[in-house]
């Protein structure tokens, strides 16, 4: 007998070899064929699924019934497969199991090749998968657990109840929690000792021969181990071979896109165009702008100035809350002229880049206003900037300093602080919202500072237009390959052109 | 009759005689070979020496037996050290590329030593060892050497005498060789359970769940403690030594002077000390004093009988000796210059029997080369291996046989021959597995 152990071939296999189980280790790329359209769609949905992940893992305990819930719902509304039958090929509204699984295996591996370029992205982007591969893999039930690891040759038997019992004793012994009920009742997995080094380093587990006898429910962190270990090596391999993918025009823009990573709303088609006054601005920038807004208008108001990162960041900011370009140049000309400028250096040099920004100069691109991950992502700020996110690019001490100064409560300081230190900047303003408003929650997922005025009038009582405002934009985020598909084209074709706009203002 | 006197003042004439006529080439390169399944396993080696004069070199390599021996009679070193396998000759190590260079295995190797118990040990301190203390050891290697078979799974340990005031462990199994520094340093610190430098004098910490590699090496402790604590070492014997041992017991937390444990084992076993001279007796009482306070108060200190047997006998290792893949560590069979004692391995058979002052020195080896021992027997597989081997071998095969260093190699070759067993072992299995049925 002829032992071939070399890999599948998967030519258009049937269905069951290739997605016998929902979950899998990434281990194979896709080989399929798939349209540019299947292809974006597949990778704009599974980054919804792990920026839910994300969220969630911040605002609830893991695995408690409402991270559960809402988990669950995600799932079920982007068809990804999470928990089911190893054979259950029904069809479930449409959408089969094996299309589900499929999604999760091709959509995984177009994200490595979007998130594999930084150690910024590549962190995130392991720990999210993570987080959903560890969610997973607990819903599983038990003889599913140990026939996935078995499929994926980690070879961790179970122990059997014989020998068990001759162990009881010392197995009890071995881990804090364990009761004889427990040793009888649940799974004990031999582990080699090398795949289980944690444990074996602080003595919080059985030894013998060389095999650490783990509790079924240490078992995910040694497999989650296993998984962060894969990834992050395919991850370092992916970025090695990126150049040849980048080189493929039809690619390069959505990967970039991808990874700038705001799939909401683009705040491009402004409803409520003339409805805000100049005069309103102050007042406005206390009330409903988000914190790095308000820190660019103090500074605007203080310095008369703003260099071409703020001005940039804050302008289009005021575009998608509905200054006309009329109002626009009539704001920086006002304010601009009370410092060194004069107003015809003002109307040769600072004016043109506003027009620019209307889409009324040059390639006449209508620029949409920054997400926060672009403001969190691209550009820091250095000495002299105002710009980026004061979550993200301000020392912690100003931050709590700068809270102080607008009344924050300690607590609530405290509160915004700690997601700052876990790198939750969105979650973090979202939280000074919350605080600002006096809202328990403030009832949206923060991805725009655009948004963030939006929600905040509308919680402050704004009129029936902006109410309409936020329906468009709800919307926009459950479709958003259907209603942003024009506005994507010019996002990609925007992004293209920041290059020129910013080389050409480089001395600011 | 061992000690005959040493003076390292004759190690220039001694060595290379070692070198030439007793050091165990043959083995030692068998060893370090492991059966030629990995190319180039001895070849990659790295060897560090120290000359005359405090002069070091490192990334000396060999590519044969032949080679390990003329370059070894040639730069008589005066300590011997073996390092990693590399993935280049690492006398070649400056011509590979920067970054390619690497150390890939090692045996698991673990060094105890003497000084590092001077905190505990009243008979002697710093370099010196005596019989009384060397029980140390005994005890280290019976709890080492019992936990790295039974529950890391090794079998092919080598337990050395490192020559002067302690001993190392080679664990050669190809799993051992192969582990990561993260794995070395895990089985290093499963195995640690004295924590703590000089500013820490409780360094013993048990708390339930008793984990059952504890429980086991305690039967070991416990078996030595009487008679080498409360007897040899007298750590009950005299009022300082008796508040050594009381300044160990954990701080009283608690605000309730009910619940003031260790505050009431001190003044009653002062009280009794006064009275009662007789050491174990002491000790019998500190050790009824803790149990009985045991089950009145809830909290803490149960086991603080248990902790100062740890703290007092408990084998010290030093993690970083144990954790770098590219450590370097004296080679068995190599001399120490103070001592001039030969780095012999252990037989475990005989472990409570052996004495580090019974080990032979190169003045005694070299001594007994030039007359022969009354007692010399020829074996009787040696007419079979004159055949085989170059004259030269064959007299140096004769040659250590007329010493005493010919036990050790004995011990050495059994160790040798398990190993080359149980790779016959391994290879029937795998080519089982392979042969067409």
């Amino acid at each position: 007998m002829q032992f071939s152990g070399r890999r599948k071939k998967l030519i258009g296999s049937s269905q069951n070899d290739l997605y016998d189980h929902c979950l899998q280790f990434y281990g194979q790329p896709p080989l399929d064929n798939i349209s540019l359209t299947e292809f974006e769609n597949f990778a704009v949905e599974r980054l919804k699924l792990l920026k839910t992940v994300e969220n969630l893992g911040v605002s609830y305990v893991r695995n408690s019934d409402q991270y559960s819930k809402k988990l669950e719902a995600e799932f079920l509304s982007l068809n990804f497969p999470y928990r089911t039958e190893l054979d259950d090929r029904k069809v479930q509204a449409g959408i089969s199991e094996y299309e589900k699984r499929r999604k999760d295996h091709i959509s995984h591996f177009i994200l490595r090749l979007a998130y594999c370029q930084t150690e910024d992205l590549r962190r995130w982007f392991i720990q999210q998968e993570m987080d959903l591969f560890r969610y997973r893999f607990s819903c599983l039930p038990s003889k599913h657990k140990t026939d996935f690891l078995h499929k994926n040759n980690l070879k961790y038997e179970t122990v059997s109840a014989e020998e068990k019992k001759s162990l009881k004793d010392k197995l009890i012994n071995s881990s804090y929690g364990l009761s004889g009920i427990t040793v009888e009742e649940y799974d004990f997995y031999k582990v080699p000792f090398q795949d289980a080094l944690d444990l074996v380093r602080t003595r919080k587990v059985y030894l013998l021969a060389g095999n650490a006898y783990i509790p079924h429910q240490e078992i995910v962190a040694i497999v989650l181990n296993d998984f962060r270990t894969r990834l992050s090596k395919a991850l370092a391999m992916t970025a090695r071979s990126l150049p040849a993918v980048q080189s493929d025009e039809r690619l390069q823009p959505l990967l970039s896109h991808l990874s700038h990573a705001y799939v909401g709303q683009d705040y491009s088609i402004q409803k409520n165009i003339g409805k805000i006054s100049l005069e309103q601005i102050d007042a406005l920038s206390g009330k409903s702008f988000p914190l790095c807004m308000r820190h660019l208008h103090k500074a605007l108001r203080e310095n008369h100035h703003l260099r071409h990162g703020g001005r940039m960041q804050y302008g289009l900011f005021l575009k998608g809350i509905g200054l006309t370009l009329e109002q626009a140049l009539q704001f920086w000309r006002s304010e601009f002229v009370k410092g060194k400028v004069d107003a015809d250096k003002f109307d040769k040099a600072y004016a043109y880049s506003v027009r620019h920004m209307f889409g009324k100069e040059g390639k006449r691109t209508d620029y949409t206003p920054y997400s926060c991950m672009k403001v969190i992502l691209s550009n820091p700020p250095s000495q002299g900037d105002y710009h980026g996110c004061p979550f993200r690019h301000s020392d912690p001490e100003l931050l709590k300093q700068k809270l102080q100064s607008y009344k924050i409560s300690p607590s609530g300081i405290n509160q915004v602080l700690e997601l700052v230190k876990g790198m939750h900047y969105q979650l973090a303003c979202q939280k000074y919202f919350e605080l600002t408003h006096s809202v328990e929650d403030a009832g949206f997922s923060l991805n725009h500072p655009n948004q963030y005025f939006t929600e905040s009038q509308k919680l402050l009582g704004g009129g029936r237009d902006i109410k309409k405002e936020v329906e468009m934009s709800q919307r926009s985020q459950e479709n958003p390959p259907n209603i942003s598909r024009p506005s994507q084209a010019n996002t990609k074709q925007a992004h293209e052109e920041m290059g020129d706009l910013d080389s050409f203002f480089q001395d600011e | 009759m061992s000690n005959s006197d040493y003076d390292p003042a004759c190690l220039p004439d001694l060595l290379p005689l070692y070198y030439r006529r007793l050091f165990p080439f043959p083995q030692y390169y068998r060893w370090l070979s492991y059966g030629g399944v990995s190319k180039n396993y001895f070849q990659n080696r790295e060897f560090s020496f120290t000359l005359k004069d405090d002069i070091y070199v490192r990334y000396q390599s060999f590519s044969t037996q032949n080679e390990l021996e003329k370059e070894m009679q040639k730069m008589v070193p005066y300590k011997i050290d073996i390092g990693a396998v590399y993935s280049h000759r690492p006398s070649q190590h400056n011509t590979v590329k920067s970054g390619t260079f690497q150390a890939l295995e090692k045996e698991l190797v673990f060094d105890i030593d003497m000084t590092d118990y001077d905190d505990v040990r009243r008979c002697c301190s710093a370099a010196d060892i005596c019989s009384k203390c060397w029980t140390l050891m005994t005890i280290a290697i019976r709890i080492l050497d019992r936990a790295l078979r039974e529950d890391f799974g090794f079998h092919h340990l080598l337990w050395v005498y490192s020559g002067r005031r302690g001993v190392h462990c080679w664990v050669c199994d190809e799993a051992a060789r192969k582990l990561s520094v993260a794995a070395r340093s895990a089985v290093a610190e499963y195995l640690s359970l004295v924590k703590g430098g000089e500013e820490t004098t409780r360094k013993v910490v048990l708390s339930d769940p008793i984990h059952p590699f504890i429980n086991h090496s305690l039967s070991v402790v416990e078996h030595y403690f009487p008679q080498y604590a409360i007897v040899e070492q007298d750590i009950l014997g005299s009022k300082e030594s008796l508040d050594k041992v009381l300044a160990l017991l954990p701080e009283d937390i608690l605000s309730s002077p009910k619940f003031h444990l260790t505050a009431h084992i001190k003044k009653d076993l002062t009280t009794y000390c006064q009275k009662v001279k007789n050491p174990m007796e002491r000790w019998g009482e500190l050790c009824s004093l803790v149990e009985h306070k045991k089950s009145s108060t809830k909290k803490g200190g149960q086991y603080i009988d248990k902790e100062i047997m740890l703290q007092y006998c408990y084998p010290r290792l030093d993690v970083n000796v144990s954790k770098g893949v590219n450590h370097l560590l004296k080679s068995p069979f190599s001399v120490h210059p103070k001592t001039g004692r030969i780095s012999v391995p252990i037989d475990l058979k005989e472990l409570n029997t052996f004495d580090p002052f019974e080990v032979p020195t190169i003045s005694l080896i070299c001594e007994e080369l030039e007359k022969p021992r009354a007692d010399e027997v020829e074996d009787e597989d040696m007419k079979d291996k004159e055949n085989e081997q170059d004259a030269g071998e064959r007299r140096r095969i004769r040659d250590y046989k007329r010493t005493s260093l010919a036990k050790y190699v004995k011990v050495f070759d059994r160790f040798l021959e398990t190993m080359a067993r149980s790779r016959k072992g391994e290879m029937l299995k795998k080519s089982d597995l392979q042969k067409d049925f």
